[in-house]
């Protein structure tokens, strides 16, 4: 997206939910969600915007700690970035590029 | 960047790196070591036996649908000639149950395996909502983990099986024993480290073949293999996940993930030095401890963890202090053998972990593990658990009804 000079410039991405994390989201496992292509400060989307944007604009649910935990995701949950695990792309500092999904999945709720 | 390849196949894009040791691994070559880690657990513990009938505790959740998946797998691959038969239990919550009970069903078609479900209605005459709306839902935890080990057990008798497979994972243990060390209950962190709980004494003998999966991959298997499972909370205790010595594990798999293991492994080591539970990694049945480990024992069934909160307190404390006094008989011996075979340590030393830490007001009568006088089902004490709790709710329901 190099022609995104505009403020309004975003990346559409897919973020799906599940493994409980769903209920947070409205109850719905995928969402499709445009992402400003830069944070306030003019660097590349990352993991860490996408956590941001998430919790502002997509969560209802006033839970947010069951997702969140001081500014990073709760452990126990599973980030994969295209099917691959967050921690073989970068974790947080990975740059979100155009329909990229990214699952979060919860391993803390139970059957 | 350019995409990672596998360190087993290098040929195929990794996708997984493994919390054990850190291999990354494509999905294939991942689910392959995946089911050979519990094959190897399988065998070396020497778990079953060729046409042995096997009760799969299935909650619908991911623990037990992915030990569904690799038991058959397994069974299949390596000719275990096992007959694997499904066993949900339906606590009787409207809204909670239904659903994952839905999720079950579907895994007998899928794994074409046969389903019993036993409700607490018919083993207690009691739905959970009744004892719910009887009792509040304060305290009502202690009520269903009291309920739910048994339910297993009888379960399995009534399909005359003696043997229940629960889908308890590496954080399970983990969790189980921090949680006994925090206590200073090591006799009961013993058992939580066993693979096999339950000894000849009793009927119905319980394992855990997942004992050594880490949770994370246990979920990432059964988002690659696309299995069909479903996550809940159970709604009398939506607080029951948070805190306690499980946000602990994760946080410190987050910075260590060998972390789980070794934990289960200092479990493992320590339940060594524990007398009256020679229980050992890969040691089975066979030897019958002094004091035997019931299967109500186990670590909580229950897959929201809710058996784990304070709720199941009381029960697990009525318990622990039934088996310090057991203990007290053994703790000379321990201090002598431990002086024995130690350098110069301080006898005293040895007694703290036994020594429970409100026994003293407390005095329980010394009992030996018999049956229960009224249901039959294995018990230290004249009357069961279950019993004495079912004798308080018929007590609630005669007065409600005049």
């Amino acid at each position: 997206m190099s022609d995104a000079t505009e403020a309004a410039a975003t990346i559409p991405i897919t973020v799906d939910f599940s493994g409980g994390l769903e209920m947070l989201f409205d109850n719905q496992r995928r969402h499709a969600v445009d992402l400003p292509a830069a944070d306030p400060g003019g660097k590349p989307a990352t993991i860490v915007l996408l956590i941001d944007h998430l919790c502002k604009h997509l969560m209802k649910d006033p839970r947010t700690d069951m997702f969140v935990l001081d500014n990073h995701i709760r452990p126990g949950i599973l980030v994969l970035i295209n099917d691959a695990d967050w921690e073989l792309e970068g974790e947080e500092a990975y740059e979100i590029q155009p329909r990229d999904n990214i699952l979060f999945v919860s391993t803390l709720h139970g059957g | 960047m350019a995409p990672t390849l596998c360190v087993n196949c290098k040929t195929e894009r990794a996708l997984i790196k493994r919390p054990k040791n850190h291999a990354k691994l494509c999905k294939s070559c991942f689910i392959t070591v995946f089911e050979d880690e519990v094959h190897h657990t399988i065998t070396s513990s020497r778990l079953f036996y060729p046409g042995e009938k096997v009760a799969i505790g299935a909650s619908g959740g991911k623990d037990s649908t992915v030990l569904a998946s690799v038991l058959k797998t397994l069974n299949e691959r390596h000719g275990y000639g096992l007959e694997l038969v499904l066993l949900s239990i339906d606590e009787g919550i409207k809204g909670y149950r239904d659903d994952s009970l839905e999720t079950v069903k579907r895994n007998a078609v899928q794994y074409q395996m046969p389903l019993k479900v036993v409700g607490y209605d018919e083993l207690y005459g009691w739905t959970m909502d009744q004892v719910v709306e009887t009792i509040g839902k304060k305290g009502n935890c202690t009520y269903c983990g009291v309920f739910r080990r048994q339910a297993l057990d009888r379960g399995a008798k009534m399909l005359g099986i003696k043997h229940v497979v629960t889908g308890h994972n590496a954080d399970d243990v983990a969790e189980t024993v921090l949680m006994n060390l925090l206590r200073g209950d090591l006799s009961r962190l013993s058992r939580s480290t066993s693979i096999v709980t339950g000894d000849s004494r009793s009927e119905v003998k319980r394992s855990k073949p997942l004992k050594y999966s880490y949770e994370k991959e246990i979920v990432l298997y059964a988002h690659h293999k696309k299995l069909d499972y479903f996550s809940t909370e159970c709604i009398y205790s939506p607080e029951a996940f948070r805190g306690s010595a499980r946000g602990l594990i994760k946080q410190l798999e987050r910075v260590r993930p060998t972390a789980i293991l070794d934990i289960v492994r200092s479990g493992e080591d320590m339940a060594r030095l524990v007398p009256g539970d020679p229980k050992s990694a890969c040691a089975c049945k066979g030897q019958t401890p002094a004091v035997s480990a019931p299967a109500e024992d186990d670590i909580g069934g229950c897959g929201s963890q809710n058996a784990r909160t304070p709720g199941n307190e009381m029960a697990a404390m009525d318990k622990q202090l039934r088996e310090n006094e057991a203990h007290e008989v053994l703790e000379v011996d321990v201090a002598k053998a431990m002086s024995e075979s130690k350098k110069n340590g301080d006898d005293k030393a040895w007694d703290l972990p036994f020594r429970g830490g409100n026994s003293a007001s407390k005095t329980v009568a010394r009992q030996v593990l018999g049956n229960c006088k009224r249901c039959g089902y294995m018990s230290s004490q004249d009357i069961c658990q279950a019993c004495m709790l079912l004798e308080g709710l018929n007590k609630n329901r005669a007065q409600i009804q005049i």
